[in-house]
């Protein structure tokens, strides 16, 4: 079967992540409600959102990232600036999503070509020095100089005396798409222990993701992805033939900052508030990890890796030394005391340790990030392993090159 | 664009299904509870939202401590601690309305997306019914809102700018912390006293909303004694090297300078200006001298030797000799081993008014809670008799006026009471310019769902 364009491969490959994006709320909920268990459940409204958000964001930046190779440190500038279009509109205009969601992406991509046009004069760590240098500065200039706009530390939200010029009498009163009210379930059904939530703002993002997903799917696949491609491989030798690779460069710099602005508007419209740290340097920083977990030049690894910093950053930083007690009150004191104590160290307000190790075990031991897991995995199941380049292996890392290239 | 068996038509008709598929699950949705989160088991829970990692992380681990010695307080567990000494005596140590009292806890990592990350988990995945903490008043006015829409109840830590009750109130949300201007006001009299009515000041500000707040309730309080403002110049948030701002300090007439900084930039710059001598330089014929208006426990713990004279304000201390303070003191030093701080107090506090609030108006419901605790007077918690003031949700208290001591004899005891200012004296109208102005609204209450 093929549809739009795609070949019949990457039909099944973008059918089976439609199928994961829309059955999140079930996938998501594997422990029944009340068991010791219930804890690492991630199937609520907010997480659920933020993996498909942050999803996005990886999304793109594996478009500069892992196509060009280029190492962008600034791209939560973009994000923030997402945002803060998003919240300006619901000031303005009124709280339907639709007016600021374009905007976003007009605004980070009207700030990427200015970045990029001057940060993309170099290369290598120069590129990456300028892009940061940037982020920082956007970053300090929200939390202070830009207060009148960006409301500095408090973070931009909307008052009352806002003048909101369309906002009709009847309409709701945060976030909505035409009527459909962003933070409101339609649907909470209890089958014998299992409470599963579907949230109006999930399946929002939700089928946004789906629609930028099949957008780079397409970009990945074609003779401007080629182009990016070569450029990683060999800038230099592309300037002799005579190519100028600029413009190519300028262009996957834009489309992943308008990706980055998409997220961020996203973020406002699940929540409508704006604030500066979500342009500090930690939050691009965030983003090259979770493309480089994920495994990065794949399609599928930076929404693994989005998935996997998102759900340690909510569900082990909320365990805590009485959940731990919870889970080892059956054993005998001394033990239950003993394994308290370690735990301790890797759960709760240690949550960085935890997955500060684990990403050293997936760098160490799995250069091409979680995608290269799942390939090792599916290889011990096959009865034939296949050669280099076999089935499916365009979707996944070429064996060789090191994340940081 | 190749081959594509897509047409308008076909597509048409496969989104109408899928509307329609979706929309008809809406049929079974049961009725709404009256409130969000309504408990309906034999237990209730209540979110802890605090910074367990980054700049204030310290305060918040004090502050959990204190948060989870109050739970057990009201499930009857321990020895009670302030139920004792409380004027309300509706909580008797038996849960709340017959349920037992569970909590959840939380990461704010001192970043207002991570607390609304982490307060949005709560509220959604654990059903908590109230949020208690926010060090920073970035994250408290951000969880504050999020409360707001999502219909729970926020009861504030460790907030110190006005906007929290000021320009940024919700219905609700609540603070027992008191703020800026309550600093200015009350540290005043006493700089009159020490330091006359004839210096000329110097200010540096963090330069943030808090910074702000806090220099502009400091300069109008001290321009009022006759104070002359010199200079005030904002300096980076985490910037650790002041040595050039505090170079221009000395050239620059002024006898007085005055550190809006928190936290680590407090210590750092108040060291600073130890090292460069300004505690023992003359100028304008006088002694200079250095103030610090927000004091808090761990940053006189960070300063040592440098604080000694220096001063500034606090919301509460454990070395106070009522009786609310000595049976908190006693219940927190048993449990742990050492005094609480500041912001454990707040949040200890905050989170037995609430619990009293419930029991007083017999319901969970957000606004049922918001009628209790509002014009609410108690005392027995450490600060003399309190008003919760209904107009902006702001604890009216005494405040206390600190100074580094001269000779501490523990690690505990780096600061001294010098003066508790009546509550008069740093009372204001819920209209005050620096709160929002007659602009500033509570809207209305929301019980959500």
């Amino acid at each position: 079967m093929k549809i739009l364009g795609l070949s019949a491969k990457d039909t099944r490959f973008l059918l089976i992540v439609i199928f994961l994006t829309l059955a999140t709320p079930i996938l998501l909920q594997p422990f029944p409600e009340g068991s010791g268990l219930a804890t690492f459940n991630a199937g609520y409204p907010d997480l659920m959102q933020r993996f498909a958000i942050f999803g996005i964001f990886a999304i793109g930046f594996n478009i500069l990232f892992g196509l060009t190779g280029y190492l962008s440190f600034g791209h939560a500038a973009f994000l923030g600036v997402g945002s803060y279009t998003v919240v300006w509109m619901y000031k303005l205009l009124d709280y339907n999503v639709v007016w600021g969601l374009p905007l976003a992406v007009i605004t980070s991509g009207i700030f990427a070509l200015l970045i990029g046009f001057v940060s993309l004069r170099r290369s290598g760590i120069y590129f990456s020095i300028l892009t940061l240098a940037f982020a920082q500065m956007s970053y300090n200039l929200a939390y202070s100089v830009l207060t009148p706009i960006t409301n500095g530390e408090t973070g931009l939200q909307v008052y009352s005396s806002d003048s909101q010029v369309l906002l009709g009498a009847s309409e709701p009163t945060t976030p909505h798409f035409f009527g459909i009210v962003m933070r409101d379930n339609f649907w909470q059904p209890n089958f014998g222990g299992w409470q599963f939530t579907f949230n109006n703002g999930y399946y929002f993002t939700a089928i946004i993701a789906i629609i930028v997903f099949y957008i780079s799917l397409r970009i990945f696949r074609s003779p401007f992805g080629l182009m990016l491609r070569a450029i990683k491989t060999n800038q230099t030798r592309l300037n002799y033939t005579g190519i100028n690779t600029r413009p190519y460069t300028l262009a996957a710099f834009v489309i992943s900052g308008m990706y980055a602005g998409l997220a961020g508007g996203l973020m406002a419209a699940m929540d409508p508030l704006a604030g500066a740290e979500r342009m500090q340097w930690t939050a691009s920083g965030e983003v090259v990890l979770m493309v480089i977990l994920g495994g990065a030049g794949t399609l599928m690894g930076p929404i693994l890796g989005a998935g996997f910093i998102k759900y340690f950053e909510n569900i082990f930083s909320k365990i805590n030394d009485q959940i731990l007690q919870g889970w080892f009150s059956w054993m005998p004191d001394w033990l239950s005391g003993l394994l308290i104590e370690i735990s301790h160290f890797f759960v709760g307000k240690s949550w960085h340790l935890t997955l500060g190790l684990l990403f050293m075990l997936v760098v160490i031991f799995l250069p091409g990030g979680l995608v290269e897991a799942g390939q090792r995995i599916a290889r011990l199941f096959k009865k034939k392993p296949p050669e280099n380049g076999g089935k499916g292996s365009d979707h996944h890392p070429q064996p060789a090159p090191h994340v940081a290239e | 664009m190749s081959t594509t068996n897509f047409t308008r038509r076909g597509l048409m008709k496969t989104g109408a299904a899928t509307g329609a598929g979706f929309a008809l699950p809406t049929i079974f949705t049961s009725a709404a509870s009256a409130f969000t989160n309504e408990p309906t088991g034999d237990t209730v829970t209540f979110g802890f939202n605090v910074p367990q990692t980054g700049p204030y992380a310290e305060e918040g681990l004090d502050e959990l401590r204190a948060q989870e010695l109050a739970v057990e307080h009201i499930n009857g567990m321990g020895d009670g601690g302030m139920l004792n000494t409380f004027s309300s005596k509706a909580l008797d140590g038996t849960g709340l309305l017959g349920k037992k009292v569970n909590f959840v806890t939380g990461d704010t990592q001192t970043k207002s997306d991570a607390a609304r990350a982490s307060a949005r988990s709560m509220i959604e995945k654990d059903g908590v019914v109230m949020i208690n903490g926010g060090s920073s008043s970035g994250v408290a006015v951000a969880v504050q809102g999020l409360c707001q829409e999502a219909g729970i109840i926020f009861m504030a830590g460790l907030t110190h700018s006005n906007d929290t009750t000021g320009k940024d109130r919700k219905a609700n949300g609540f603070r027992h912390f008191f703020n800026a201007y309550m600093s200015g006001a009350a540290l005043a009299p006493v700089l009159k006293n020490a330091y006359g009515t004839d210096r000329r000041a110097y200010h540096l500000t963090a330069d943030y909303t808090w910074g702000w707040t806090q220099q502009e309730s400091i300069q109008s309080a001290t321009e009022a004694l006759g104070w002359e403002t010199v200079n005030n110049v904002l300096t980076p948030v985490g910037a650790g090297d002041f040595s050039s701002y505090i170079t221009p300090v000395l050239n620059s007439g002024a006898d007085v300078l005055i550190l809006n900084h928190y936290g680590g930039d407090m210590v750092n710059s108040l060291t600073q200006a130890v090292q460069f001598g300004l505690k023992d330089a003359q100028a304008n014929g006088k002694d200079f001298e250095i103030i610090v208006p927000l004091y808090s426990e761990l940053m006189a713990a960070g300063a040592g030797e440098n604080i000694k004279g220096v001063y500034g304000s606090m919301n509460w201390n454990w070395q106070l000799s009522d009786e609310g303070t000595q049976a908190f003191v006693k219940s927190f030093g048993e449990k742990y081993g050492f005094p609480p701080s500041g912001s454990a107090h707040t949040c200890y506090v905050q989170t037995l008014l609430y619990a009293d609030a419930v029991t007083r108006a017999g319901s969970f419901n957000p606004c049922a809670v918001v009628e209790a605790l509002e014009d609410f007077e108690f005392d027995g918690m450490g600060n003399g008799p309190t008003l919760y003031r209904g107009a902006d949700h702001q604890c009216f208290k005494d405040v206390l006026v600190m100074k580094g001591a001269e000779n501490p004899t523990t690690q505990y005891d780096t600061l001294e009471i010098v003066e508790v200012t009546p509550v008069e004296q740093v009372t204001y109208a819920p209209d005050h310019p620096m709160f929002g102005g007659a602009e500033a609204s509570l809207g209305e209450c929301n019980p959500g769902a």
